[in-house]
């Protein structure tokens, strides 16, 4: 194995690669973004919710979390097909990291507000906001202020569980990487190439997640 | 002249516990009235219905002269719609023992947030009235701190400039002094003073007898969810009339 030959391969196989990273951010983006809008209602559900809409989102809430990623991919994979919906790998793929990130921001979001002082509430009631303006101007971002470095943490679990995808054929960047590999035989450098890529990924979510809190604690006049 | 506030046969209670036990209580344009009594006896709980925080079980409360929180309906008692609640408690301002300010907003905003999310005026018009109120409570050059840059004295004072913008009818003051540290309680005090002075209606729970003497114009005294006497201030302190008060008198520091 010389290293010209490997270059070589890795430069064949350019396009392969960039389809696959580009698939994995494509639906870690989609999951995060979808999840944390799904999962900030699922926190405010289970904080204010009347006892049957909190039981609904408790129940969402525990089953997911109890269960293994991998299990949910194969679940919303096979079982709409059951019921003749027909969702392709990629479809389902996504719904099923969707619903997991879902019910992981779901209680971080339940956590954050609850740790919120009862003197807030009070204090805005009495000056005669509604709920709804309590919770906008209020809750709500001393919540997500609480709230971001565990949602950070969230976000790259779930670019993480986007490998979990090449079970069902999505081609991301694992899929794309092992048929490189089966065409090359050049294990080593290619696997050691995308655990660099993967490591990029979650390093910028990282990032963006220690950003996002800087600039929101700036705002809020707070140190982080 | 008619009440700002009327209270009328007050009754409150958290499952079998009667906190409140008949309270019938009015309050004139201008008074200021001071609630003492020892703890437990219904004083913050009186206070906190008035602002609707707590719900009660019978009686009524009026503010000029407009029953608030509850209204009739085919001859039931229902409680008003969360709106009409909502400006129900903008009529009253209310100050906290634990301030309660917002630590996400500097001291202008706090004060902004009312008048713009509930009175409705403009970013311009709130920002007018929340500087002249910082400024009434000798904290305008603090505007842009933030809570947590400031001591417990000013924290409180924002706070009550932050009710006070809400132009209420009454305003109402929880023990505001008794989280504070000993060399603090005097420049909340002065503020309050200062409002009581420029003709504010308001009610105070207070454990600073020597304040409520100076600052009220009638004292209440409760006692086990009752108003046991009430009277200006010369009467209660000097001549109760009532063995509780004096007992209740002679634990306080309150010197005759």
């Amino acid at each position: 194995m010389n290293l010209a030959h490997v270059l070589l391969e890795i430069w064949l196989a350019r396009f392969d690669i960039l389809f696959g990273l580009g698939l994995t951010i494509l639906v870690s983006f989609t999951a995060i973004v979808a999840g944390t809008i799904l999962g900030i209602s699922v926190g405010v559900a289970l904080t204010y919710g009347a006892w049957p809409v909190r039981f609904i989102a408790r129940v969402y809430v525990d089953i997911l979390r109890g269960t293994p990623v991998l299990v949910l991919i194969l679940a919303s994979f096979y079982i709409p097909s059951v019921a003749h919906i027909n969702l392709n790998a990629l479809e389902a793929g996504i719904i099923a990291l969707t619903l997991f990130c879902g019910s992981h921001v779901g209680e971080v979001i339940r956590g954050a507000l609850q740790s919120i002082p009862k003197g807030q509430m009070e204090a805005a009631k009495s000056i005669g906001l509604t709920f709804r303006k309590t919770f906008v101007y209020v809750l709500m971002p001393q919540a997500i202020r609480q709230a971001i470095p565990t949602w950070t943490n969230a976000a790259v679990e779930i670019a993480k569980a986007t490998t979990l995808l090449s079970i069902i054929g999505v081609p991301e960047l694992i899929l794309t990487t092992q048929q490189i590999i089966g065409r090359t035989f050049l294990s080593l450098p290619f696997y050691l190439m995308i655990a660099i890529l993967y490591f990029l990924i979650d390093f910028a979510i990282e990032r963006a997640g220690r950003y996002i809190d800087m600039r929101v604690s700036a705002a809020q006049g707070t140190v982080p | 002249m008619s009440s700002v506030l009327q209270i009328k046969n007050l009754h409150k209670r958290f499952g079998q516990l009667e906190v409140l036990k008949g309270i019938d209580l009015d309050v004139a344009p201008g008074e200021v009235v001071s609630i003492i009594g020892s703890s437990g006896s219904g004083k913050t709980t009186l206070l906190r219905c008035i602002n609707l925080l707590e719900e009660f079980e019978q009686g009524e409360i009026l503010i000029d002269g407009k029953a608030i929180g509850y209204r009739m309906r085919d001859g039931r008692r229902i409680r008003e719609r969360e709106a009409v609640v909502a400006k129900h408690r903008a009529m009253t301002g209310m100050a906290f023992q634990s301030f309660n300010l917002f630590p996400h907003m500097t001291a202008l905003r706090n004060v902004m947030l009312g008048p713009m999310k509930v009175l409705n005026l403009s970013r311009e018009e709130a920002e007018v009235l929340a500087e002249k109120w910082l400024d009434r409570v000798g904290l305008l050059e603090r505007k842009h701190h933030h809570p947590s840059q400031l001591s417990g004295g000013q924290q409180q004072r924002v706070a009550i400039a932050r009710a006070i913008a809400m132009n209420p009818k009454l305003m109402l003051f929880d023990e505001v002094t008794s989280a504070l540290d000993p060399e603090l309680v005097a420049e909340v005090l002065n503020t309050i003073r200062n409002l009581a002075e420029s003709g504010m209606t308001m009610v105070l729970v207070t454990h600073e007898m020597r304040f409520a003497h100076d600052v009220s114009s009638r004292i209440v005294f409760m006692n086990q969810g009752q108003i046991e006497e009430q009277g200006p201030p010369s009467e209660l302190f000097y001549n109760s009339r009532s063995q509780r008060l004096s007992e209740f008198l002679g634990r306080t520091a309150f010197k005759r």
